[in-house]
């Protein structure tokens, strides 16, 4: 085959494809060996089997909307419980900007599906006993009567009669090292009581009072770098909280009565408890009546971001509702992705004996495109597991299959391009050529069509449908790839093979199937010289048409007539037909060559 | 021809020696889809709404597979005796699969009515599935798919008007996915498909196919209509029939080859795995893809035609084209030997 110009461009096209699936496969290859990612797609929950529930997060207390950057945070929320209660690879996430989503693995035990939907209980509360440091846990239990007995009913929030010989106990056995002293309670400790608790960064263990403000009186807090009298800074992150008028005046009378307790004592502190464990316990340096306290220590920027952020939350309490819960166990979802796998190689069977019975040879060209975009679908969803956690759900594996027939979409539209080429009596060449530049315009709108679908049903979808609209917006853009750097160039490198270029009636391009007889076939042979002949012999050919041969022509026989009809030299007699639908057909015995010179 | 051939069907399509007059008979395609429409609107209104599925409901839901017995009172039982005031409906959805619905349970009484479930049908933990549903999600759900029609038909129209640079052909193309739309639901309405959000998605996917029929078709209307005011072969609506009859066989082939994978789905979703979010989907499609096939040349096509026939341009160039051809009769009355 001599190199051509078409021929060289298609060469170099496939080997910008081969570009394309070397890297890709290159980038999983190598995030395999050096990262977590693997050559099989992640599965979502109902094809892995597993609980998958989605929440609908609820302000308490106001029916506001939820700002974004406040569903954000309850997925932060909702997150550090579900870690914190030992779950191993749950998925949380936001979706549509309203929901959250939280995937497990297994069937979430009663206790766990309370402390997602519970709301985030920030409050502040004086300390009674303990601090930092605290040894672990009491060796040896301090003896029956020598545990401290109130004296009388506890007066303030500060008052030690809060302190029970029970709590006491409680207060001794708690372990602050051991990892479900900090996991968040999920039955919040009642505001009007003390509790216990711990403060994960010191193993802080602490007796506190009952709740004196609530995060809900909290308006904001930031973190920054303290300033001195001067205005110079100090070096030092410090967390700023602004409470609101309520809190404002509550944290005032706390801070006066802590302040006069006088340092060294642990009843000095107050504690902020989110969840039932101490976020921070400050000791009260001073008494703050404006309501903007700073909380001062030993912060890095990262940590006074953390506790900043969590105060935040106690200003927001959220809650959530489950709004669907779906429980899939794992031989279900095994079988449900067997069962989704066979049904996509039906219909891929199905398309493809379909398109070799339409396309013949050709078919085989849809096929190993449906191939090519096979795998690209396939890399780049291993692809994106592996750096977006995207997991295949039941969902997906339907667009993929879906996708098979839109994608074979593209393939009928250049091909029937073709033919029309061919039928307008080019050589193959250059049909495939004209044809190309034709569909190209075609399969690019339409294309435009099903992803905006795409893109829109994902931003809309709610529940795991989403997944449906990502494999199809995945798919149209790999059938895209395919048909620009595969299918066009393969056709390009066809057309200049004998089999294909000479119309071999197996080719599906087979010029007297498609009622013409080119003169000119490909690849630069001329098979026949264009010989000047009326075309109804020419038709005559055609058995098929023999009988209405002589009233036939070609579009390009039509269209000539219409350009000398238009250059006002429209001699020849035409003769109409009448059809259904009056439409005039005929035109008689010209333009029998024109076949690639037009 | 003894054997009916695609390559020569499309041959005679495309020289227009075989033409169907999607343009000339299209008040008969109009009065046909408008009385679709119709039907689809008042079905659901005479059968009393639609099948909503248990996301619109609310309540709770059990998949049992793997049953050897599909004894619908053994679920029954297992339901009523944890929570006795309960109405469970239980239906037979697929073979081997059973799936129980009642209202909504409490956490505990899930948990009790399941190892009921395992018990009543002698299967494992595995083959139990449960689902719960708030009442609140199929408002949910409903509002997003409303959302995301608008968002999409909007955007698809000016898409549309944009590319082919006529604002008509996007009216002509969204009346035909009206119809689609309407038919299709009615369909729903009529045969008692459950209606859940997989369907919805479908639905909106359906769309999605539509539109991208459409527009193929359309593309090719275009490429035939370009010269339109310097031709005098054929009157607009002549032109736009032949640009139909050439993409039939096209029309034809997307449609089948879009259609059998979704069958695929269908048959293994349906005949296998009983109601899930495979049939769901899949049927929605299966219906709207045919419809969207069968609108594009019936309504969109015509209707873009019966559009611009009007136009003082098009009106002249038809003028003119009958001109011409009564002047051919003549000349051919002398001029052509018998």
């Amino acid at each position: 085959m001599a190199p051509s110009g078409p021929g060289s461009a298609a060469k170099r096209t496939l080997v910008w494809l081969g570009v394309v699936f070397a890297l890709l496969a290159l980038l999983l290859g190598g995030g395999s060996l050096w990262s977590n990612a693997s050559w099989t797609p992640k599965l979502a929950l109902d094809l892995e089997g597993g609980t998958q529930m989605i929440l609908a997060p609820q302000v308490q207390g106001g029916s506001e909307e939820i700002t974004p950057e406040q569903l954000d945070q309850a997925v932060e929320i909702i997150r550090q419980r579900v870690d914190g209660s030992g779950v191993a690879e749950a998925e949380i996430s936001t979706q549509s900007g309203q929901n959250v989503i939280v995937a497990l693995p297994g069937i979430p035990d009663p206790e766990t599906r309370e402390l997602i939907q519970a709301s985030a209980q920030m409050e502040f509360r004086p300390v009674l006993f303990g601090g930092a440091g605290q040894a672990p846990a009491a060796e040896t239990p301090t003896p029956e009567d020598q545990l401290p007995t109130p004296s009388a009913e506890p007066t303030g929030a500060s008052d030690p009669n809060w302190i029970t010989p029970e709590l006491m106990q409680e207060f001794e056995s708690t372990d602050c090292t051991s990892p479900e002293a900090l996991e968040p309670a999920v039955e919040p400790a009642p505001a009007d009581q003390p509790m216990v608790a711990c403060e994960p960064n010191t193993m802080g263990k602490y007796i506190l009072g009952p709740v004196e403000v609530k995060g809900t009186d909290i308006e904001s807090a930031d973190f920054g770098i303290a300033t001195g009298q001067g205005g110079q800074s100090l070096n030092q992150w410090v967390v700023n909280i602004d409470f609101n008028d309520e809190g404002t005046e509550k944290f005032r009378a706390v801070t006066e009565r802590l302040f006069a307790i006088g340092q060294g004592d642990p009843r000095n502190q107050f504690a902020i408890v989110l969840d039932g464990v101490i976020v921070s316990a400050p000791t009260t340096n001073a008494v703050i009546p404006d309501g903007r306290p700073q909380i001062s220590g030993s912060f890095t920027e990262e940590s006074a971001a953390a506790l900043a952020e969590q105060l935040k939350y106690g200003a927001l309490p959220i809650s959530f509702e489950i709004q669907s819960e779906q429980q899939i166990s794992a031989t279900l979802g095994a079988d449900q992705l067997r069962l989704g796998m066979i049904a996509g190689i039906i219909g891929l069977v199905l398309v493809a004996v379909y398109s070799l019975f339409q396309y013949r040879m050709l078919g085989l060209v849809t096929i190993a495109s449906l191939v090519v975009a096979g795998g690209l679908t396939y890399l780049a969803i291993c692809i994106l597991g592996w750096t977006e956690n995207y997991r295949l759900s039941l969902a997906g594996v339907a667009g993929l299959i879906v996708a098979i027939g839109q994608t074979a979409d593209s393939f009928i539209v250049y091909f029937e391009r073709i033919r029309d080429e061919l039928r307008d009596g080019r050589g193959l060449v250059s049909a495939v050529e004209n044809g190309w530049r034709r569909a190209k315009r075609t399969v690019l709108a339409s294309k435009a069509m099903n992803l905006l679908a795409a893109v829109v049903l994902y931003f809309v979808a709610v529940g795991n449908v989403r997944g449906f609209a990502f494999t199809l917006g995945l798919t149209a853009i790999a059938d895209l790839i395919v048909v620009f750097l595969f299918t066009h160039p393969m056709m390009r490198l066809l057309a200049m093979t004998r089999f294909f270029g000479e119309g071999h009636r197996w080719s599906g391009l087979d010029p007297s199937r498609l009622g013409v007889l080119p003169l000119y076939r490909g690849a630069g042979r001329v098979r026949h010289k264009p010989v000047e002949k009326p075309a109804v012999e020419l038709r005559g050919r055609n058995k098929a048409a023999a009988g209405e041969a002589e009233r036939r022509t070609t579009i390009a026989e039509r269209r000539l007539a219409e350009q000398q009809k238009a250059a006002g030299r429209d001699k020849d007699a035409q003769q109409p037909e009448t059809t259904n639908d009056h439409e005039a057909v005929a035109a008689r015995g010209r333009g029998s060559q024109e076949g690639d010179n037009r | 021809m003894s054997r009916f051939s695609f390559a020569e069907f499309g041959n005679e399509l495309y020289s227009g020696k075989r033409s169907y007059p999607f343009v000339g008979k299209r008040k008969l395609w109009f009065i046909i889809a408008g009385a679709a429409v119709l039907i689809s609107l008042l079905i659901p209104v005479i059968k009393g709404g639609f099948n909503l599925g248990i996301d619109f409901r609310g309540g709770s839901e059990f998949t049992v597979s793997n049953v050897q017995d599909t004894n619908v009172a053994a679920g029954e039982e297992a339901v009523t005796g944890v929570v006795p005031e309960a109405i469970p409906r239980v239906t037979n959805i697929a073979p081997e699969t059973m799936r129980i619905q009642t209202e909504r349970l409490s956490d505990d009484q899930t948990l009790e009515v399941r190892d009921a479930l395992i018990g009543a049908y002698g299967v494992t933990g595995e083959d139990v599935t449960s689902n719960f549903v708030g009442p609140t999600w199929g408002e949910d759900v409903s509002r997003q798919a409303i959302i995301g029609l608008i968002v999409f038909v909007v955007l698809a129209a000016a898409l549309m008007a944009i590319y082919f640079r006529t604002w008509k052909m996007s009216v002509a193309a969204m009346a035909a996915l009206f119809v689609v739309m309407v038919t299709s639901a009615g369909i729903y309405a009529l045969s008692d498909f459950e209606v859940t959000p997989s369907a919805i998605i479908g639905f909106l996917t359906i769309l999605s196919y539509s539109l991208y029929d459409t527009v193929v078709v359309f593309d090719k209307i275009r490429e035939n209509t370009a010269d339109q005011d310097v031709s005098v072969k054929r009157t607009f609506g002549e032109q736009v029939n032949l640009a139909v009859n050439q993409t039939l066989v096209r029309s034809i082939n997307t449609s089948v080859v879009a259609v059998l994978p979704v069958a695929a789905i269908l048959f293994i979703g349906a005949m296998l795995l009983g109601a899930g979010t495979l049939r769901d989907l899949s049927l929605a499609l299966f219906v709207g893809i045919i419809i969207g096939t069968l609108t594009t040349v019936f309504v969109a096509a015509p209707m873009y035609a019966m559009l611009r026939m009007n136009e003082p341009e098009i009106r002249k160039q038809e003028k003119k084209v009958l001109h011409r051809r009564s002047l051919e009769a003549k000349g051919e009355e002398s001029a052509v030997p018998a």
